[in-house]
């Protein structure tokens, strides 16, 4: 297959380009989130993103909070921002770091005014903010203006067997385009850790690998209670045939091909080191992992599923495929690409990389994605320790 | 050309079931992918799709190979033929 040369996407201010549209609301604490919501329900073509945290954080954890509110704004796919937060300081710098891109960014904060008097306040800039981004129009962009994350869950035999490498086939193939693409899941690559940092592209690359990974590795040693067989694999694994964790990983670190990974980013990261594959430190939890993906800037996200995981975003199109045939028939509203037809051997590998590519451009262009069209909007911020 | 047993890689010593399930003495096309190659089995038990199913005799403390790399060890002595999973593999980690 010729693989195109460009997509139909939004171009930003500040050069990137979006597969979406969005005009977001973005609550900075867990109390705001009724006001945000509040906001969206006035005025369409806006969506508010509630989440559960924001209050007492700090150190380490506040600046994640931070990076992944400012991350989100900053998005390609998000056209414009009203950010509402209970005090004036915290709320503001999210705005000014939000304000870096040139995107139209305003802010909010309830104290002194209440929920009723804000949500009145910031419908009106909202309502103009979701006019001005109606009008913007789809443009030619080039493939370079792809930057695509990668995460599996629910995960089963066939991942590891196909549908996992069909990304992996997909990223050799958009690679030499310039794309930026993105894999993580610290955990899931345990028993694979020592392959997975030979695949660093400079010796730097492979030993901040295993600094993320060790650093992980001795959270998880500290907090176990027992082992973790009873959540790596998780029941669903086990059930589609994943005996163990190293399995696991083996069949995870099928997604990045035969790539070399040009740099390790901390999570919501946003890379600095041009196209190509980077690693990101995230749970292997779906939804906080492409959180903080998304948050990074990733604006389109590509998901093998074994036993059906039904994940989505509210601003980075989560793209679901799956190679089980069970799951391809009895989930059939939540696959955007079967390629269980590898199973059969009626379907070779780069025949599924290139439906899968396909699909990817179809969802860039503007297809709805599955969890788009159900409504999944899972928006999960991580939290890396208790609040003060 | 259909296969009911996906194996990666040459080295590897369990295959993966790619049909609905096999059921016992069933005599199973394999395909190992790696080398494009051909192989055969007898099972001895039902193995649902997805799940695994051992090429050779495995004794207790012996390594899984899958992907050409181990995935675990053996903690309770398994059948060429037999079913491959949590009770009788354990992992080497944690």
């Amino acid at each position: 297959m010729e693989i195109p040369k460009s997509f139909l996407g939004y171009k930003r201010e500040n050069g990137r380009a979006g597969t979406r549209n969005h005009v977001i609301i973005l609550p900075v604490d867990d109390i705001s989130n009724a006001c945000a919501e509040a906001v969206a329900n006035n005025i369409k073509g806006t969506i508010a993103l509630p989440h559960s945290y924001g209050r007492l954080q700090f150190g380490a954890d506040l600046d994640l909070h931070f990076k992944t509110m400012i991350g989100t704004g900053s998005n390609p796919n998000v056209a414009a921002v009203i950010v509402i937060g209970i005090e004036p300081k915290w709320t503001k710098k999210i705005v000014d770091g939000i304000a870096k891109t040139g995107k139209p960014v305003e802010g909010f904060h309830i104290e002194r005014t209440g929920d009723i008097g804000t949500v009145m306040k910031a419908s009106k800039k909202a309502q103009e903010f979701s006019q001005w981004a109606s009008e913007k129009q789809r443009e030619e962009c080039p493939m370079s203006d792809l930057w695509i994350s990668v995460k599996c869950g629910e995960s089963d035999t066939t991942s590891g067997l196909a549908s996992n490498p069909t990304v992996g086939n997909l990223m050799e193939k958009l690679e030499p385009l310039g794309v930026h693409l993105c894999f993580g899941e610290t955990s899931e690559l345990t028993g694979a850790e020592n392959v997975c940092a030979a695949r660093g592209a400079t010796k730097e690359a492979s030993e901040k690998f295993m600094k993320t990974w060790n650093e992980y590795n001795d959270f998880i040693l500290k907090e176990a209670t027992n082992d973790l067989s009873e959540s790596q694999p998780t029941a669903g694994n086990i059930a589609g045939g994943l005996t163990t964790i190293e399995e696991k990983a083996f069949g995870n670190f099928q997604k990045i091909g035969n790539l070399k990974f040009i740099d390790v980013l901390e999570p919501a990261e946003e890379p600095a080191k041009g196209a190509g594959l980077y690693f990101m430190d995230t749970s292997s939890a779906a939804a906080e992992c492409i959180t903080l993906q998304a948050a990074g800037g990733f604006n389109i996200h590509l998901f093998p599923t074994g036993q059906g995981n039904i994940v989505g975003n509210p601003i980075e199109p989560v793209v679901k495929l799956t190679a089980n045939p069970l799951t391809a028939k009895s989930m059939s509203e939540h696959v955007d690409c079967d390629v269980s037809k590898i199973l059969s051997r009626e379907m070779n590998l780069s025949e599924a990389g290139d439906k899968l590519i396909e699909t990817t451009l179809r969802v860039a262009n503007g297809r709805l994605t599955c969890a788009e069209a159900l409504g999944h909007k899972e928006f999960v911020m991580t939290k890396l320790y208790r609040s003060a | 050309m259909a296969t009911d047993i996906i194996i990666h890689d040459k080295k590897d010593n369990v295959g993966v079931v790619v049909i609905e399930k096999i059921t016992p003495k069933q005599d199973c096309k394999c395909w190992i992918m790696e080398n494009d190659s051909s192989a055969s089995i007898q099972s001895i038990d039902e193995i649902p799709l997805g799940h695994k199913i051992a090429m050779v005799d495995l004794k207790e403390g012996d390594t899984i190979l899958k992907y050409g790399h181990d995935i675990g060890k053996v903690v309770k002595a398994i059948k060429k033929g037999e079913h491959v999973h949590v009770h009788n593999v354990k992992t080497k980690k944690w």
